[in-house]
């Protein structure tokens, strides 16, 4: 039984946004791992997941995580034709960036950087923020992708006009806006119901 | 009228050259489907009562700017609740009217130039009478998650669980935030594709 308490993990907190490998630690208990139900189980997707604290919190609702995790995999990993992986990538690290969430920034740039052209690109970004100098086409991601993100959302027919000139077609538009949007909700849940872990193992 | 939300929010015509960018993420739609009625129409499973799933999603529709979007949570909201109860959401969703994502960063973080204080939603008393202890809980936690998610803290969490929330409906709570801040953006996004002639 899941006890309702808030957790204070003992964490090392880190200082920066990094490409580094880190942890996250979860301030609600998550389903024991030996707790989980069939339904529970079948919601990780993924089997592997049943050693993360992370999708074991989220089990709690398994309808959600499990419809959530198919979004995600689809928005990111579907190759038939839109945006490079690396660029849905870079927009997820840039979303999370300018969220605020060191945790998916860690993760989502170090993906982006395995696959993106200009991977220096992606420690400009970490390093100076959403305002970094940026190669063309990352630079109009990165600023549709930051008008996608304020709240109220301030994404306009500009920024479709400044991707199409960067050499994005409707497809891959289309592409950077789940993939930023999704982001919205990873860096929600990733900020409020835990924290980075510097000496922690990747999730 | 197709039953998929995201097309209705966003008028995305069957045929038309939107739905032809959404066929080919099929999963992805389908699955944005299927989190919508895990939230809002599958049968509870933590106890969060419909009238705290639609007076959230119509409070945080609000903030987002999402004006179709906020009139179909708020038309469900009066449905399940009323026209007070509804209104007294609205209220308060002009009260936390800001632009985000603001914050300060932890103080273990040297990222003291970019901290950005802003500002935090506290209910006065007539609206947490309106609206009760634990929806009142829930409103500010999901201003915080709209607005300031930076500064999310255990403490945030404690709140929550001292108005009532167990931990499984605070993960609930979470996900409906959380997913209305995908799902408001990937209308939003759409319908100014949809606009924007090719």
């Amino acid at each position: 039984m899941t006890t309702d308490q808030v957790l204070r993990p003992a964490v090392v907190p880190p200082a920066h946004f990094t490409q580094a490998t880190i942890g996250w630690q979860p301030w609600l208990e998550p389903v024991p791992q030996d707790q989980l139900t069939t339904t529970q189980r079948d919601a990780l997707i993924d089997a592997g997941r049943v050693k993360s604290e992370y999708f074991r919190l989220l089990a709690h609702d398994p309808a959600i995580l499990k419809a959530r995790t198919l979004t995600d995999n689809d928005i990111f990993y579907n190759p038939d034709a839109g945006l490079p992986r690396g660029e849905r990538e870079f927009a997820a690290a840039a979303t999370s960036r300018f969220n605020g969430c060191i945790f998916c920034a860690s993760v989502h740039s170090r993906f982006a950087s395995h696959y993106v052209h200009d991977p220096s690109d992606v420690q400009r970004l970490l390093d100076d923020g959403v305002v970094a100098e940026l190669t063309a086409r990352h630079k109009a991601s990165v600023d549709a992708v930051v008008a996608l993100t304020r709240t109220p959302i301030a994404f306009g027919p500009d920024h479709v006009v400044s991707l199409r000139e960067a050499g994005l077609d409707d497809q891959s538009i289309a592409d950077l806006v789940h993939a930023s949007a999704f982001f919205n909700w990873a860096n929600r849940l990733m900020l409020s119901l835990g924290e980075p872990d510097a000496a922690g193992v990747e999730l | 009228m197709t039953s998929d939300i995201i097309d209705r929010l966003a008028d995305v015509a069957p045929g038309s050259r939107v739905d032809g960018l959404r066929q080919r993420r099929a999963q992805a739609r389908t699955n944005s489907q299927a989190s919508y009625d895990a939230l809002f129409t599958a049968p509870d499973q933590t106890g969060v009562s419909r009238t705290e799933r639609l007076a959230v999603a119509t409070f945080v529709s609000s903030l987002h700017g999402a004006a179709r979007a906020h009139d179909h949570y708020r038309g469900l909201l009066q449905a399940s609740a009323g026209r007070q109860v509804a209104d007294m959401v609205d209220r308060v969703a002009a009260e936390g009217d800001t632009q985000g994502p603001y914050g300060r960063f932890p103080d273990s973080a040297d990222l003291r130039d970019e901290d950005s204080p802003g500002l935090v939603l506290s209910l006065d008393a007539a609206a947490a009478d309106a609206l009760g202890e634990r929806l009142t809980a829930a409103v500010q936690h999901a201003h915080l998650l709209v607005l300031r998610p930076r500064e999310s803290s255990p403490k945030a969490l404690a709140a929550l669980l001292s108005a009532g929330w167990s931990t499984p409906q605070v993960v609930t709570l979470s996900q409906l935030v959380a997913f209305l801040s995908f799902q408001l953006r990937v209308v939003h996004g759409l319908t100014v594709l949809k606009e924007s002639n090719a």
